[in-house]
């Protein structure tokens, strides 16, 4: 019988119930970030206090699981002090890695804390060995966390021209993906994640109800319109209906989730290190499901990886609580080059 | 494999009859039983004060489409007070089995929302702050009287 090594599954935590969630459902490590804007989930009560991280990384440590910080948005100019100084509590509270996207952070994380492991987030848009060895050169970055855009055999050559760990992406909401570089939330509202922290800030969102419609604006424009019985997406830029040409349709991106059930056990023979889960900004109850469904899958993996079969009642139970109508593979089966 | 049915908390309508009797009856009730339990979870520590500032002076108003319930309340100088009907700063709207699937933590509100079963209107910022308080909630904090309900759906 085959055997690969079953990949870490790292969940998210946008709170304490979040994060206990997904360390008693499984996860092998769970990530998260601090109140503010050094991170990409930085949205209204959302995230930790230092009290409140210590207590999870405690809890984590308990159990046998990792704790990994995200800091991935890049520094304000001028402001660059408040980035150092999550970096600085992250080394503090014990935390086993944290997630940088921003070179200079890099730098100081790296400088400062050469204990430290780094992993580079997502939105470092690292999609090529090139530039994932140059980060681990002069970094020394332990982990890189592929962007989405890339196809399964894509993902395979990194790995095999690449000293550094691979993450991917296993379930969650997706958008344009233009990960790090996407700047399309600041034509409508002057904020973005990438200096925010937050995609389409809940503070220029506005839903009206009208028989028969759900209408929903970002800054007064309008984005998108939905029937009574369609479902609805996040109220992204990149998931609006628009008007080209005088057909009115998703132009950009729809309103879907990644879920990569059906290819898991080729994921798992490329030999990733660790498959994560989208959904910081999510409540405890998605952390618990999508945790406790992928720990099954990939314990099922571990068992007998020719013999997986998929439990139809996952598919039902991820599908649910999918945004939007949709469930896609993403780039990962994408049949173009 | 039935540990990974997640929703055994039914998705269930009340009868047609349900809000045409109780738009007859006062709207009072309801309200101030709610705003009796939410000062109860302040005093107990169980809703963290320092996240509740964000509500201070704000209105909201919970409507139980199916059993055709409207509770208005206010949060002033950090307690929580049945208000009489105006424009709240938030409206949130669903079926009484959304609302207790969302409190018993069986399905979270973005699920809601994208099914369209949970509508939100008014201040969408303030809507995440009222997600994220109810989010960041511990429950096994609560005395056991207290939580008999929401460990009971929790099951």
């Amino acid at each position: 019988m085959e055997h690969y090594r079953i990949p870490e599954l790292v969940c998210p935590a946008g709170g304490l119930p979040a994060l206990k969630a997904a360390v008693d459902n499984g996860a092998d490590a769970v990530y998260f970030g601090c109140k503010n804007e050094t991170n990409a989930r930085n949205f209204a009560g959302l995230n930790f206090t230092r009290e409140t991280m210590s207590e999870g990384i405690a809890y984590a440590h308990a159990r046998g699981r990792r704790a990994l910080m995200a800091i991935n948005t890049f520094p304000v100019p001028g402001r660059e002090n408040d980035w150092r100084e999550a970096i600085d509590s992250a080394s503090g509270l014990g935390v086993d890695a944290v997630l940088l996207a921003d070179i200079g952070l890099l730098d100081y994380a790296h400088e400062h804390y050469p204990e430290l492991s780094l992993h580079l987030s997502v939105q470092g848009s690292a999609t090529s060995h090139e530039a994932i060895n140059f980060i681990h050169r002069e970094f020394g970055i332990k982990r890189v966390v592929l962007p989405r855009v890339l196809t399964l055999a894509q993902v395979a050559q990194i790995i095999r021209n690449t000293p550094v760990e691979v993450e991917v992406f296993g379930f969650g909401s997706l958008c344009v993906m233009n990960e790090g570089r996407c700047w399309l939330s600041s034509y409508a509202t002057g904020e973005s994640p990438n200096t925010a922290g937050a995609c389409s800030p809940a503070k220029f969102v506005k839903w009206e109800k009208s028989p028969g419609w759900m209408s929903t604006r970002l800054n007064g424009i309008l984005i998108d319109r939905y029937t009574d019985d369609e479902r609805a997406g996040y109220p992204a830029l990149c998931k609006g209906r628009f008007e080209v040409n005088g057909e009115t349709y998703y132009a950009l991106e729809e309103p879907v989730s990644l879920n990569v059930l059906e290819i898991l056990p080729d994921i798992v023979k490329t030999g990733v290190s660790a498959i994560k889960v989208e959904g910081r900004q999510r409540s405890p109850a998605y952390v618990a499901l999508v945790t406790r469904i992928l720990r099954a899958a990939l314990d099922a993996l571990g068992r007998d990886i020719a013999g997986f079969r998929i439990d139809p009642a996952w598919r039902a139970d991820l599908a649910r609580i999918s945004e939007g109508a949709q469930i896609t593979l993403g780039a990962y089966n994408r049949p173009w080059r | 494999m039935r540990e990974f049915r997640f929703f055994p908390l039914s998705t269930f309508r009340l009868p047609g009859f349900v809000p045409a009797v109780t738009r007859r009856l006062p709207q009072w009730p309801p309200a101030v039983a709610l705003t009796v339990a939410l000062n109860a979870m302040i005093r107990l520590g169980v809703l963290p004060k320092e996240n509740l500032d964000p509500l201070e002076g704000r209105t909201f108003l919970v409507e139980v489409l199916d059993a055709g319930s409207r509770i208005s309340f206010a949060f002033r100088n950090g307690a929580f007070f049945p208000a009489a009907s105006g424009m709240p700063d938030l409206i949130f709207r669903a079926n009484l089995s959304a609302f207790l699937r969302l409190v018993a933590r069986r399905d979270d509100p973005d699920t809601l929302f994208f099914n369209r079963e949970l509508f939100v209107e008014g201040d969408t910022e303030l809507g995440l702050v009222v997600k994220n308080t109810l989010d960041a909630i511990e429950w096994p904090k609560i005395p056991e009287f207290a939580a008999w309900p929401i460990v009971r759906c929790r099951v």
